[in-house]
């Protein structure tokens, strides 16, 4: 067990090894989200009015922060990807190593960049007006919320790039998958727009109720399309828990089953 | 006693639909280099996998060390060194990061890991570029670095799964040198190659495999008496090549084998038919372009093993 633990921090370490090499990557994973900051916050911020002191940034953020951390599932699953095509997976699974190692070091290594991206973020909202109003603590938790929305769906990437094992298609189906999931949601705009069965879906959207739950824990009072009385935009925080167990239940279990039968 | 045993190893593919392994049995005696020998698909990386542990086979069993392969491979990864195919390291980090990573995860423990990859990278002449990413390194470099890699914490028994395919010439005999050099240490070696000159270079043994099979297992030189004796060669121009095999034919009393300009065939009175050749040849007004008696190489083994030459099947 000792050992299982001290291996996947020697592949987590080897992921921010990568980093350091290549600041680069490092350098584009953070200037994206920013870039939806200040995109998003300048284009649709004068046009939608949301009623909110302090404006649509102060309901943007925490959708952004929601969209930046879900696709952690595309870059854990082209970066196992790439592992596998390289033949390394091959090499570290004739190591004497715990088995879970490999992946449970790449989703801790996914998650502390998302720590770093996360920073960054918040930072950038802040010069453009971003203001959460609850107290230190509740908003501190809204970040763990985050990292742990992160982590989950980390695995969901884990079973992705074990499946697909080819770093740039996984990566086109990971977006495929995130893009529309992003935008079907609150994170961006009011859901009372869209039409009455995409309403229905974007409620009970994992990113919606991520969303609204950072949302009350950063202080705020108005949500987008929170007018429907359903169980998720009533109970934002229990509903993503709810979420972040049920993908961890079934994506852990089935992505050490894959890895362990895994073979080129 | 041997190091390696494998006994009736079967393994599909695709629900059954192709054969990897088709009841293939080998073994290596401690100490000593026994080559895998075939084309592409003959079952090479296959039965290596299976060996370390990555591949589960169908049936059959095997052990290495005395260890179960299937029951126990945990024990059997602390024994083993494995360097595949294509360099399995990461190509983002310096030789230097992806060794000490290796020895952290032999679980060494800093000091020594750090220690044992400075040995490693001065032992196969890697100190200067320890500190530049492996992506930068050139394909020899990568190998070796590879097969650093796998010797990290002294392997009683090595799997080289097709060592210096991809290299240039220069590249492979760096690698053969290498190689050359860890034996002596006294690793069991077990190596695949679709290379010939690299089987007869390297292995004590040699087991020649097709379709999952092993078809031929011996020295380079009892496979070669295999085959039988000597070779007459003749090269000759285009105009005279009819005339020349006739020749040929009728001094070895056997058919000829034709490559090109290149007339081939077995003889078995050695220099005396060379020098009826050359009589006969000069008869007829025929310069050949050259001429010589030829030891039957491992190509000549593999054409009469499987009836196709190795190389052939490689670019097919």
């Amino acid at each position: 067990m000792k050992n299982a633990i001290t291996d996947s921090l020697i592949i987590t370490k080897r992921q921010l090894l990568q980093l350091a090499r290549v600041p680069e990557v490092l350098i584009f994973s953070t200037i994206q989200p920013v870039m939806f900051v200040l995109l998003f916050r300048f284009v649709f911020g004068g046009s939608i009015s949301t009623g909110q002191p302090g404006g649509y940034v102060q309901l943007l953020m925490p959708g952004i922060f929601v969209q930046t951390v879900a696709f952690t599932l595309a870059a854990t699953a082209s970066g196992l990807a790439e592992d596998m095509k390289k033949g390394l997976i091959d090499r570290f699974r004739s190591l004497p190593i715990a088995r879970s190692a490999l992946v449970v070091g790449r989703t801790l290594g996914d998650s502390l960049l998302n720590i770093l991206v996360l920073v960054v973020m918040a930072a950038a909202g802040f010069a453009v007006g971003w203001r959460p109003t609850a107290s230190v603590l509740s908003v501190f938790s809204a970040f763990v919320f985050l990292l742990l929305f992160g982590y989950a769906l980390s695995w969901t990437g884990i079973y992705a790039g074990l499946a697909v094992k080819d770093a740039r298609t996984v990566q086109n189906v990971s977006f495929l998958i995130t893009f529309p999931m992003t935008f079907l949601s609150n994170a961006f705009a009011p859901t009372t727009g869209m039409p009455k069965a995409l309403q229905y879906v974007a409620e009970w959207n994992p990113v919606s109720t991520m969303v609204a739950a950072c949302r009350q824990l950063f202080g705020l009072q108005n949500q987008f399309g929170a007018t429907a009385n359903s169980f998720p935009s009533q109970h934002p925080l229990t509903t993503s828990i709810f979420y972040m167990i049920l993908i961890m239940v079934i994506f852990v279990p089935l992505s050490v089953r894959k890895y362990k039968n895994s073979s080129n | 006693m041997k190091s390696i045993i494998a006994q009736n190893l079967v393994k599909t593919y695709r629900n059954g639909e192709v054969k990897a392994l088709d009841d293939l049995s080998i073994d290596v005696e401690e100490g000593t280099v026994l080559s895998v020998l075939g084309p592409n698909g003959a079952g090479k990386t296959t039965t290596v996998r299976i060996l370390a542990t990555l591949l589960k086979p169908d049936s059959g069993s095997a052990t290495v060390s005395g260890v179960d392969v299937i029951k126990h491979p945990d024990k059997v990864r602390e024994l083993i060194g494995l360097s595949g195919q294509y360099a399995a390291v990461d190509e983002t980090l310096t030789g230097w990061d992806n060794l000490v990573m290796f020895g952290r995860l032999y679980h060494l423990g800093k000091a020594a890991s750090i220690k044992r990859a400075e040995d490693l990278l001065e032992r196969f002449s890697l100190t200067e570029s320890a500190r530049r990413p492996i992506k930068t390194y050139s394909g020899g470099m990568r190998r070796r670095l590879d097969l650093a890699a796998s010797l990290i914490v002294q392997p009683k028994v090595l799997f080289l799964d097709e060592p210096t395919t991809g290299l240039d010439p220069r590249g492979r005999q760096e690698m053969w040198e290498v190689i050359q050099e860890l034996v002596k240490g006294g690793v069991t070696l077990l190596l695949t190659t679709q290379y010939l000159e690299e089987a007869d270079q390297l292995a004590d043994e040699i087991a020649v495999i097709d379709h999952g099979k092993v078809i031929a297992r011996g020295t380079s030189d009892a496979l070669k008496k295999q085959v039988g004796g000597e070779r007459l060669e003749i090269t000759v121009e285009n105009a005279d090549i009819t005339k020349a095999q006739e020749i040929i034919a009728r001094i070895s009393g056997t058919a000829t084998h034709t490559d090109v300009r290149t007339i081939s065939a077995p003889v078995t009175t050695g220099s005396i038919a060379l020098m009826d050749a050359l009589r006969a040849l000069d008869e007829a007004k025929i310069h050949p372009l050259d001429i010589g008696l030829k030891r039957p190489s491992l190509d000549d083994v593999f054409l009469s093993l499987t009836g196709h030459v190795a190389e052939e099947e490689v670019k097919a």
